[in-house]
């Protein structure tokens, strides 16, 4: 294995390939990006998503924010060659819902929102609703190591050039068209 | 940032190493000798160490309180004090004519003026509480997975170094090639392939 932090800044394309091909999966096959032990029903792109684009020497950034924002800057940015670098995400299982920001760089999960749990009103209710919390946090960093896994899988795979990044390629030309 | 806060930010972690020794009592005694120690009133200017996730201000890890069915909790505490700049000119120009009064001089030399700084800044650490930041930490042990609570790379450091020095054990934090190294299920053939990778450029031109 290669020295941690060399690898670190190597490797941040993965990253954001993998939050790219994020977007992809969760327009066009969602099913497969949700592990059906953890029983998760849906998953959709929330009120963020920043794209980079730093090649043929350009440095620049489209951020994305609002309830209910179109992502049509996003999908010229891919166009141009940008990348997703930062995603929020919105997960479902029944009432429940999570909310999270996902980085690409660093996989780090940020300002994530788990159902609501029950209230702490005396020490003894302390390890209940932490076990619980736990639970809750579990499911959101399950979810994007399961999506991390099926991205690696298909990176390294042959198909990826010849068939995924094709089939990306059509999508992005798709979503520009409307 | 702490585990029950409404909203919480999470750095994975690989455990590497395992504790061969009484797992419960090495690691009461690694965390009790490596407990936050209190600098309001000392001249330190920062103090990390660990702290009991349920009383971050009195340290105590006795009978395995840190325990949450097969999880230990605890937190990192950061203790820093920071003085203004313009507060630390202000008391050094104090002391500078303050000395040269006593001794009658118009000027001093530039080694006195440093060690009359370095006074002035230890005195002002003395009199400067500490301001105190806690992030909490999930670690299965079995599972060799930790979760800290932060995403900041000074906090992420200080956890590292302190986790180390602590259990002998160390820390690989995730990220897309550790994560793909270490925890995706990948063949040996696979992770040559992986090292191999070069971007990709997704979007080749209208499509028919």
């Amino acid at each position: 294995m290669l020295d941690v932090s060399v690898a670190y800044n190597r490797y941040t394309f993965l990253g954001h390939e993998f939050l790219t091909w994020l977007w992809y999966m969760i327009e066009t096959d969602t099913q497969k990006l949700l592990d059906p032990k953890a029983e998760l029903e849906d998953m959709y792109i929330g009120n963020r998503i920043v794209l980079e684009n730093s090649s043929h020497n350009r440095d620049e950034v489209v951020t994305i924010k609002g309830d209910g924002a179109g992502l049509e800057e996003g999908v010229i940015a891919l166009q141009k060659g940008a990348k997703v670098t930062e995603i929020n995400l919105v997960v479902k299982a029944g009432e429940n819902e999570w909310r999270f920001n996902l980085k690409g760089e660093s996989l780090n999960i940020g300002g994530l929102k788990s159902p609501e749990t029950g209230r702490v009103e005396s020490a003894e209710d302390v390890e209940g609703a932490v076990l619980e919390k736990i639970y809750l946090y579990e499911k959101a960093v399950d979810l994007t190591n399961y999506a991390y896994q099926q991205f690696i899988k298909s990176r390294v795979s042959p198909e990826w050039e010849q068939v995924v990044v094709k089939n990306i390629s059509r999508w992005i030309s798709q979503a520009a068209k409307g | 940032m702490g585990v029950l806060s409404s909203s919480v930010s999470i750095t994975q972690y690989r455990v590497e190493g395992t504790i061969e020794d009484s797992f419960l009592e090495t690691v009461t005694d690694s965390l009790t000798n490596n407990a936050i120690r209190e600098i309001d009133n000392e001249p330190e200017d920062k103090s990390v160490g660990w702290t009991s996730f349920e009383s971050p201000f009195k340290p105590d890890f006795s009978g395995s309180s840190y325990m949450f069915g097969t999880h230990l909790i605890f937190s990192l505490r950061i203790d820093k004090k920071s003085i203004p700049a313009k507060i630390i000119n202000k008391h050094l120009k104090m002391a500078i004519a303050k000395r040269l009064e006593q001794s009658e001089r118009e000027a001093l030399h530039r080694n006195e003026k440093s060690e009359i700084k370095d006074e002035v800044i230890r005195r002002l650490f003395m009199r400067m509480p500490a301001t105190p930041n806690m992030y909490d930490l999930i670690w299965n042990y079995e599972e060799k997975i930790l979760w800290f609570l932060c995403s900041q790379k000074a906090a992420n450091e200080e956890l590292e170094t302190l986790f180390s020095k602590t259990f002998k054990l160390s820390l690989i934090r995730i990220f897309p090639y550790t994560a793909a190294q270490l925890t995706c299920g990948l063949t040996d053939l696979e992770k040559d392939n992986m090292e191999k990778l070069s971007p990709s450029t997704f979007y080749r031109g209208q499509h028919a």
